[in-house]
């Protein structure tokens, strides 16, 4: 980015509404008021220059979460923006469907049907896979269970919630995990440069090449199977710690574009400490990558968690997981299709979805990191 | 450029070593072995078997054993495959496997270049749209679903092809396999494509193109596909590690004898010496696989200097 030669700072006017103003006094070497160059914008007008819109001053600053900063009109406009692709709004109200009815759903079928996830009917009658919407008797219509039974007799659309909860959570929590080593190794790297980045980015690069899913199913493999509950921190830990490559990569671009501007000058004139402007001066201002690529890790981090459980290495019971699902119906795939059919269809479509939503924020938030 | 070489397999040496010390490291920690499973060997055996394979021996022993079993690429006998020793297992699947992955490849190239570049042609267009949906929904799919939905569809139902098991090369038994491992790649292909052809097609190159005259068609398929296949061609490395996932499900979906199925069952079965020659094989095959992208796009790329 050129620099700005003028000595003076643009006028108030241009910023006034920006929280920097709340951020508490900082000095650049001038003296004058904290933040970098802003161009004029007019109202809430979308800006002619995707550059524009992150990576440059108009970003948040320090410290501040989205919610407490309604005068910062680049998530307005991102969201305006979000809104007028048809496809992210369709996986977005997807999305919300799903996590809704899983975290709602099981409790609502245990009061209608007296079934949970686990519940294996006492009647030996009962245990056996029913197809969708029939009774027990195998030919009258039933709303018992609206998704048929598997073959011990539970309910699927049940087992199906409850799986999306396991599945859901996997994908958040790895994926959080995944930003925690992404970010913090990404600024990092990027802030200090030199050596230093050489270093840990052809440590990136070398890991980028490594078939990194053979080491996790030995690492599944040997360490699981103590208990159902461990292995599910197990499967946090180990997708966590193999998805951040990506992660550091796009943190480390948007550190070095942003270290050499003014407000970085400032912290560190004002004697600021290293760690403390990493995380509170750069980091926050590369948030909006990080939260697209956050939200395209989570379906990949589900798909791994499937590809896992399917496996028998993941999710292994009483828990369920979509993969775990899906896994199971294929034993039975020619007699009781559906056992795969719902599972499957579910797991796709919420990651479709989440897809959809992922490109949208990009193209809203970001519309340089077009890839893929 | 064969400095660029030579630097590349100097870091790749010490790569296939870091992955499987993390490997073996892994299997040491873990609590149990092959030995302690359902069955109780009798004592004598156990000593004996113990005294075999060193299991006794302090760590850096058996650590220089693997080391060595790398280094002379000889990996020893599996515990659970008695008349094979573990390179013949290797030799005897990885066709398979390679047989799997390449076809699958190559077919993911051919639909997923055409309908990306289609795509990027006509932007925005009905196709466009379409393809890109699909390309999406092949994404989001995971392929072990699919795979049982063709199943299902084609086998079972209209019983056009058969369900599974290897049946040599070739035969109609393929078809479903590839298909199903292939579906990913189509999907990202696609998108690699559309994207990489969108920003060249806006270049300057393309536009002088067209104004000495040429014709679409030689516009697009000579001049334009070229830049606009860099990121396929950049894909291929990370492709192949997800090639290798892929085929550890499609092998167990279709009953095919792969390197991938070998995998698991040797992980399941705590099959170390196993475990440590696959791990080494493919860590070996991925790098070198990724060297040989990476000179390639040089001769592709005439920017890039090494």
């Amino acid at each position: 980015m050129s620099e700005d030669r003028t000595p003076q700072v643009p006028t108030e006017e241009g910023r006034s509404q920006t929280p920097r103003d709340a951020r508490g006094p900082a000095l650049t070497t001038r003296g004058t008021p904290p933040g970098p160059p802003i161009r004029r914008r007019e109202g809430d007008e979308i800006h002619p220059f995707p550059e524009m819109a992150v990576g440059e001053g108009d970003v948040r600053t320090a410290g501040e979460s989205p919610e407490v900063m309604p005068g910062s009109s680049l998530w307005r406009d991102a969201w305006k923006r979000l809104l007028r692709n048809k496809l992210a709004v369709f996986g977005m109200v997807v999305v919300c469907f799903i996590i809704v009815a899983v975290i709602i759903g099981p409790p609502i079928i245990k009061a209608l049907t007296g079934y949970e996830y686990d519940t294996i009917p006492n009647d030996p009658a009962l245990t056996n896979s029913f197809p969708p919407l029939t009774a027990p008797d195998g030919k009258s219509f039933s709303w018992t269970h609206p998704l048929g039974t598997d073959s011990a007799g539970r309910d699927m659309l049940a087992r199906i919630l409850q799986g999306g909860r396991i599945s859901l959570m996997v994908g958040i929590i790895a994926t959080f995990v995944s930003i925690l080593i992404g970010v913090t190794y990404g600024a990092t790297a990027g802030y200090l440069g030199g050596k230093v980045d050489d270093v840990m980015m052809r440590i990136v690069d070398v890991l980028y090449a490594i078939p990194y899913m053979m080491i996790v199913i030995v690492l599944l493999a040997f360490f699981g199977g103590r208990s159902p509950l461990q292995q599910i921190f197990l499967l946090f830990a180990a997708l966590g710690a193999v998805s951040w490559l990506t992660m550091a990569r796009i943190v480390r671009g948007q550190v070095m574009s942003l270290k050499n501007q003014e407000f970085v000058m400032a912290a560190r004139a004002g004697g600021v400490s290293t760690p403390k402007i990493i995380f509170r001066h750069l980091v926050p201002n590369a948030l909006g990558p990080v939260i697209v690529y956050a939200t395209l890790t989570i379906p990949s981090v589900m798909l791994q968690e499937a590809f896992l459980s399917f496996l028998g290495l993941g999710v292994q019971a009483p828990y369920a997981s979509w993969g775990s699902l899906a896994q199971e119906g294929i034993q039975n795939i020619a007699v009781f299709p559906w056992q795969l059919v719902f599972p499957g269809v579910t797991m796709a479509l919420t990651l479709f979805s989440l897809n959809f939503l992922g490109d949208g924020l990009r193209d809203a938030l970001d519309p340089q990191m077009r890839k893929f | 450029m064969l400095s660029f070489i030579i630097r590349r397999l100097l870091v790749t040496v010490p790569m296939v070593l870091v992955v499987v010390s993390l490997t073996w490291g892994l299997i040491r920690l873990a609590p149990g072995n092959f030995y302690t499973g359902e069955k109780k060997l009798p004592a004598a055996v156990e000593k004996n078997i113990r005294a075999k394979y060193c299991l006794d021996c302090p760590w850096y022993q058996q650590y220089g054993r693997v080391m060595k079993s790398i280094l002379t690429l000889d990996f020893g006998h599996s515990l659970r495959y008695e008349n094979e020793t573990i390179n013949e297992i290797l030799m005897r699947t990885l066709p398979v496997s390679a047989l799997l992955g390449l076809l699958a490849y190559l077919l993911a190239l051919a639909v997923g270049v055409t309908f990306g570049t289609l795509a990027a042609l006509k932007p925005n267009s009905k196709l466009d749209y379409a393809s890109m949906a699909v390309a999406m929904l092949g994404i989001s799919l995971p392929n072990f679903v699919l795979g049982p939905l063709l199943v299902l569809v084609f086998s079972l139902s209209l019983y056009w092809l058969p369900p599974a098991r290897w049946a040599g090369f070739p035969s109609w038994n393929l078809v479903l396999p590839v298909i199903t491992l292939s579906a990913v790649y189509m999907a990202y292909i696609a998108r690699l494509t559309r994207s990489g052809m969108l920003e060249v097609l806006r270049s300057d190159y393309i536009r002088t193109a067209r104004a000495k005259g040429l014709t679409e068609k030689e516009v697009v398929v000579r001049h334009a596909l070229r830049g606009g296949l860099l990121p396929v061609v950049s894909f291929t490395g990370p492709a192949l590690a997800f090639l290798i996932t892929g085929t550890v499900v499609v092998e167990r979906i279709f009953a095919m004898p792969g390197l991938g199925n070998y995998f698991i069952n040797a992980n399941l079965n705590r099959d170390e010496p196993l475990i440590i020659g696959i791990v080494a094989f493919i860590s070996i095959a991925v790098l070198i696989f990724n060297l040989l992208v990476d000179i390639a796009y040089g001769f592709i790329d005439p920017r890039i200097r090494y």
